[in-house]
């Protein structure tokens, strides 16, 4: 980054005292103003900026929330209500906090398979990708103890699900149980903390947001040619032209975000968390929210309670080792012929586990559910690190400049010099 | 050919097994609402029939816990008058206290107080119900549904098709009939093509005529007095309980969207303007293989 | 000779204290983790109220099942009439699905009281008394039928209905969540 921060020279008296002692518009205009981007993002490249909205908007709607919200378990439940019947735009706050959970968890996801088609996870951006599964695993903390606290009957029963896989692990399991939930069965206690955890992880979600974006800031932004960028020509600036691409997207995210807040706003939750929590009456089906019903297949999947738990905690740990399983030296699946079909196969397992982990665990789901789990772990010991050896890559293009050229219509050219201004990036 | 209809079979009755597996009961009919769909209402003569149905019905056995008086008045409900609140509060007598002696006592209702519940509390409404407790209706709508399966819970996003639990409501309120033969309905149970199971504690709760609608010019009653219509009126009034700012946030998404749309486009535009400094947007790689490789 | 002695003999001193003063801030350290870890654990309130519990059976009539919580577990206790008593052990233990002679699932002398958990093996849900086609419990969720000794007879429930540690202190008092001390 600091290689930059010498292009940034401040024009008032005030701003060359100020820079003097805290550098911190040189920064700013370093990351986020003259930092060359790729000329050729899609706007699979636009969810970062998504996803720092949507992480925005969590908070704030969140902290609004909390301003009314109770979290005791004779309360919760009615102060909800009360947020949802009697607060001045209560309904829009909450609406927008719970659904912008599953927005958030969109946004994610694309971001994810947008990185795993591109192969933006390879090097150098090994450790750029890890702490986006980390962040990952936050949101999916954070989300998980965030249904809890409305205090429903699948608030109550997904925390006594989730929190029992715990128990799986061998001597320890009940004693960690029990001091997850502060008591014998989840109670007061494990509403109180998790509503304390709920308010914490947000802020070590940006946190690690930051030192992503720093990490993005070493290497650069990967693009769809997989092809790092070679000369001045092949980039742009990244303000004006990511930031109005990434504004644009935003609203356009905003308009589907919005879609499901006034229109269809309890359709992603479930009617029995409309129900108070009751420890005595289970509801007849419990499910987790849509964003993890794949590893919740993946889960179930496995008949032994403990081989279940591991399953599903290698699901996501296994992320981690990709930038080493693939062996391919191509980033862009673009240009992977073979990896293309394995990529859509993967993706449609990923869907199809979501869709059994809705089902209940019976008959042929079950069966299914082995299947594709079986196929998900391939798909990363077995066909990722075979394939690089197999299979017979594409042409790659010289420059990012060259394949747009190929790719822009009536080949009007770029005009020389119109991107002079990024430097250099290798 | 032979193997491939099998397994066709086989997907078919695989679909269609968690329908059975829920309970053999039947999906509801899907009614039409004057709440469904981006600029619904609520038809206000409607929630005040059905007020006056879970009034006079449902409210010796059923709570309306998280609805105050005031509601009724509020914008985007039934809309009684003000003065009809204040007289229909007075009518219900409120625990309140302790006085200045120590000792709780009742006073006649104001129209900031919430509805109050038929039982002291839930054991005591499962002790007088046969064991089980009739659950409150505030949120009723909401907080029942059916299975809806593959692929309508795709379509239903598109259609807006938010009235699940309205629809189940009126089936169930409609659906009490005879047992087929051979099914065993056990004591305390009241036989329902809807419920899940097809036992419900709940005996029929309405009968055709039960509750007097008001009348019209012509002197003839409002609505038509038989269980579907009230079914349909008490369900409507209920959806409001549950969602009192449904046409509030109807209004407010209309308008958003369409302030969204307009943002969106100027974007669009300015964002094209800019990026033509550059010789305009160029998106992606060239359809590979490449023909030029050197 | 004498003067590289006292060469290595120096730092060994030195490094002691750096080992010491580490050791000492590592142990501080793990200390101070400690109070908060066990901040975690059931408090003393819950822990008092997760104490075994005495049920008076005097008034637990014959053919009647009582619920009561324990650790906020739903427990049944029931009082099983001599029909129901003969009807669970006559049954040829090597059918069942979760192989358990009545004998084993009551305190000796007392066939008459049945202390299980109330919850459903299958997915938690309760299952409701005097029904089913043993007329012991029937689970509503997903039809899983238990006989009147609480094992399974029918449906997806893998096991029969557990049973929580109890004694008795007395013929008509039952405490339940401390075995007896033999």
């Amino acid at each position: 980054m600091s290689d930059h921060s010498t292009t940034y020279v401040p024009k008032s008296a005030f701003g060359k005292w100020f820079e003097s002692r805290l550098p911190i518009a040189g920064l700013v205009h370093s990351s986020f103003i003259a930092f060359p981007v790729p000329r050729n993002l899609t706007y699979f490249w636009t969810f970062g900026a998504i996803l720092v909205f949507m992480l925005v908007s969590q908070i704030v709607t969140g902290v609004f929330l909390a301003m009314y919200y109770t979290p005791n378990a004779a309360l919760a439940f009615q102060s909800v209500e009360h947020i949802m019947r009697d607060v001045n735009y209560g309904w829009l706050i909450r609406y927008l906090h719970a659904n912008g959970a599953s927005m958030f968890f969109v946004a994610v996801y694309v971001h994810i398979f947008r990185n795993f088609y591109y192969g933006s996870y390879k090097a150098p951006r090994e450790v750029l990708y890890i702490l986006g599964v980390i962040i990952f695993l936050l949101m999916m903390a954070t989300a998980f103890m965030g249904y809890v606290l409305p205090w429903g009957q699948m608030s109550f029963w997904g925390a006594t699900v989730i929190t029992n896989l715990f128990s799986a692990i061998p001597v320890v399991g009940e004693t960690i149980v029990h001091y997850l939930w502060g008591g014998y069965s989840v109670g007061n206690p494990t509403l109180n903390r998790f509503f304390s955890l709920h308010y914490l992880l947000p802020f070590m979600i940006v946190g690690v947001v930051a030192l992503h974006v720093w990490a993005l800031h070493v290497p650069g932004q990967n693009n769809p040619t997989g092809i790092p960028i070679k000369s001045g020509k092949d980039a742009v600036p990244f303000t004006p032209y990511a930031t109005i691409k990434d504004i644009f997207a935003v609203v356009v995210f905003m308009l589907f975000f919005a879609y499901w807040v006034f229109y269809m706003p309890n359709y992603l939750g479930h009617a029995d968390n409309y129900i108070p929590a009751n420890p005595a009456v289970t509801p007849s089906h419990i499910v987790p929210e849509w964003y993890f019903l794949p590893f919740y297949a993946i889960l179930r999947a496995i008949p032994d309670k403990l081989g279940g738990v591991i399953a599903m905690g290698a699901a996501i740990v296994i992320w981690c080792f990709m930038p080493w399983l693939d062996t391919s030296k191509v980033r862009s699946t673009a240009y992977r012929p073979l990896y293309k079909q394995f990529f859509w196969i993967f993706v449609a397992v990923c869907i199809t586990l979501g869709w059994l982990g809705s089902r209940p665990a019976e008959g042929w789901y079950v069966i299914a559910s082995q299947i594709c789990t079986a196929y998900y772990f391939a798909h990363f010991l077995i066909v990722l690190p075979v394939l690089g050896f197999v299979e017979r890559p594409l042409p790659l293009p010289n420059s990012i400049l060259e394949s747009v050229m190929g790719v822009q219509k009536g080949g009007a050219g770029i005009p020389a010099g119109a991107a002079s201004e990024p430097q250099t990036k290798g | 050919m032979m193997k491939r209809t099998l397994l066709i079979a086989a997907a078919v009755l695989g679909f269609s097994a968690p329908v059975f597996a829920a309970g053999g009961t039947a999906v509801p009919p899907q009614l039409k609402w004057s709440f469904q769909g981006p600029f619904g209402t609520f038809d206000r003569a409607q929630l005040q029939r059905g007020f006056k149905v879970y009034r006079e019905v449902c409210a010796s056995c059923h709570g309306l816990s998280y609805v105050t008086f005031r509601n009724l008045s509020q914008p985007g409900g039934p809309e009684f008058s003000e003065a009809q609140v204040k007289a229909l509060a007075a009518e219900y007598k409120i625990q309140d206290g302790p006085n200045d002696a120590g000792d709780m006592f009742e006073r006649p209702g104001r129209p900031a107080d919430r509805f109050p519940s038929p039982f002291p509390n839930e054991n005591a409404a499962a002790s007088a119900n046969g064991g089980k407790a009739p659950p409150d209706l505030s949120l009723m709508p909401k907080a029942r549904t059916y299975e809806r399966g593959f692929p309508w819970f795709i379509t239903d996003v598109f259609r807006q098709y938010s009235e699940n639990g309205a629809d189940y409501l009126v089936a169930l309120l409609t659906g009490y009939e005879e047992a087929p033969a051979g099914f065993q309905v056990p004591e305390g149970g009241h036989y329902n093509h809807y419920f899940p199971g097809n036992v419900i504690a709940m005996p029929k709760p309405l009968s055709d005529g039960q509750v007097e609608y008001p009348k019209n010019e012509a002197g003839q009653p409002q609505a038509p007095e038989t269980v579907e219509q009230y079914a349909r009126d008490v369900t409507a009034f209920l959806m409001w309980t549950a969602e009192p700012h449904l046409e509030a946030r109807k209004r407010l998404g209309f308008q958003v969207m369409l302030f969204l749309l307009v943002l969106s486009g100027l974007l669009y535009f300015t964002k094209k303007k800019v990026w033509a400094k550059v010789g305009g947007e160029v998106e992606g790689h060239a359809t590979p293989p490449m023909t030029h490789n050197p | 000779m004498a003067e590289t002695t006292t060469h290595v003999a120096e730092p060994t001193r030195r490094d002691f204290l750096y080992i010491a003063t580490g050791a000492a801030a590592a142990v501080g350290g793990a200390t101070l983790v400690w109070p908060f870890i066990q901040s975690l654990a059931p408090d003393a309130a819950t822990v008092a109220a997760g104490a075994p519990v005495e049920v008076d059976l005097a008034p637990i009539a014959p053919g009647q099942i009582v619920k009561v919580f324990w650790r906020g577990k739903l427990i049944f206790i029931r009082h099983r009439t001599p029909e129901e008593i003969k009807a669970a052990e006559d049954v040829n233990v090597a059918s069942l699905r979760d192989p358990q002679p009545d004998s084993a699932r009551v305190k000796e002398g007392k066939p008459q009281w049945l202390v299980v958990f109330g919850n459903c093996t299958h997915l938690g849900c309760v299952p409701l008394g005097q029904q089913g086609e043993y007329h012991g419990w029937f689970c509503p969720c997903h039809g899983s039928v238990f006989d009147t000794s609480g094992r399974v007879r029918g449906g997806p429930a893998p096991t029969n209905l557990p049973i929580p540690p109890y004694s008795f202190a007395s013929d008509t008092k039952v405490i339940i969540g401390q075995e007896a001390t033999a």
